[in-house]
């Protein structure tokens, strides 16, 4: 079982979340965004960072490098993709995930630990932690205001597509989501940093239950089985 | 072929929460200006493309502006042409097109 973090100009959190997928039981290995081949991996992590330097808004640049082709044509195999913080926006912003990430309500880059709340145990992100679990981790980001129109927000919630709320909103997220799935199940991004809370020397290890479930989800063959 | 410069302005959309015109407009009283509302901050984008029309031109900064510049879900856009000028080339005999643009 292979995670490939994807690495962009600018991407910080990619040997981070490597060592991470590492704790969790995977094997890992950084893709370069200039090539269009993912090397076989079986789940796409796309890291936090500030890729392009977010220039004109955060994601839009690194969503037309080489290797989104090759993620996109990975989702669409039904693989397992997980956006986190800067890899959320890039995702929102390649549509391969619902609604957009806006400046921070309070105009203030806001780098803090926050609680989310598991919505749904019925995913390969999440599978095996109940829904309903307080996870403790570490938010850093501008533009992490979750929008969307109140139709699709509806349906979000309808779907049972809302993995993760916060507590204590800190960007003025609409409706607290903290994180997403896609449609199709196999496609899903969070702001939080669940790989900087991957072990007890960092606080806490509750980032790793994500991960865990993530690599769990995708060793067991399952990935097919929850794209509906 | 001539060029064309274009500039685009992009602007959150209506109802979407642009937290950079309020705060222009919080600072309003430091400056003892009153009747000041609705302030909405966006970002314009000047380029030059070399068509042989306008309408060429125009087309290419249109897909530039929807699939890249702007994000539809939350901005909306606006094309302006601002100059145009014929592409004089350097025609020297032998040298073919090697005198490329800058």
């Amino acid at each position: 079982m292979k995670v490939g973090i994807a690495v962009f100009p600018g991407s910080n959190c990619d040997t981070d979340a490597l060592h991470a997928v590492r704790l969790a039981g995977a094997d890992g290995e950084l893709l370069w965004h200039e090539e269009a081949d993912l090397h076989g991996v079986d789940v796409v992590i796309l890291p936090g960072g500030f890729a392009y330097g977010d220039y004109l808004r955060a994601g839009v640049i690194a969503r037309f490098s080489p290797i989104m082709r090759a993620v996109a044509a990975h989702a669409a195999r039904g693989g397992l993709v997980l956006g986190i913080c800067n890899g959320f926006q890039v995702l929102a912003e390649a549509g391969l995930l619902p609604g957009a990430l806006l400046r921070n309500a309070s105009l203030r880059f806001v780098h803090r630990w926050v609680t989310i709340r598991v919505e749904r145990d019925d995913s390969p992100f999440t599978a095996g932690i109940p829904a309903g679990t307080l996870l403790r981790m570490p938010v850093a980001h501008g533009e992490g205001c979750y929008f969307a129109e109140e139709v699709t927000l509806d349906a979000l919630e309808r779907d049972g597509r809302v993995l993760f709320r916060y507590l204590d909103n800190p960007n003025g997220s609409l409706r607290d989501i903290a994180g997403v799935r896609s449609t199709t199940g196999n496609v899903a991004g969070l702001m939080p940093h669940p790989e900087r809370a991957a072990e007890p020397l960092l606080g806490t290890d509750d980032g790793l239950r994500l991960l865990r479930s993530l690599v769990g989800s995708a060793g067991a063959s399952l990935a097919a089985a929850w794209v509906r | 072929m001539a060029d064309f410069r274009f500039a685009v302005a992009v602007m959150p959309k209506a109802g979407i929460l642009d937290p950079q015109g309020r705060a222009v407009e919080q600072s309003l009283p430091h400056l003892e200006i009153t009747g000041v509302r609705r302030v909405r901050v966006g970002r314009r984008v000047e380029l030059t493309v070399e068509a042989p029309d306008e309408a060429a031109a125009r087309a290419v900064v249109e897909r530039l502006a929807h699939e890249l510049l702007s994000n539809p879900l939350i901005e909306s856009y606006a094309v302006e042409l601002v100059g145009a000028t014929s592409s004089i080339r350097v025609e020297a005999s032998g040298a073919g097109r090697a005198e490329g643009r800058p």
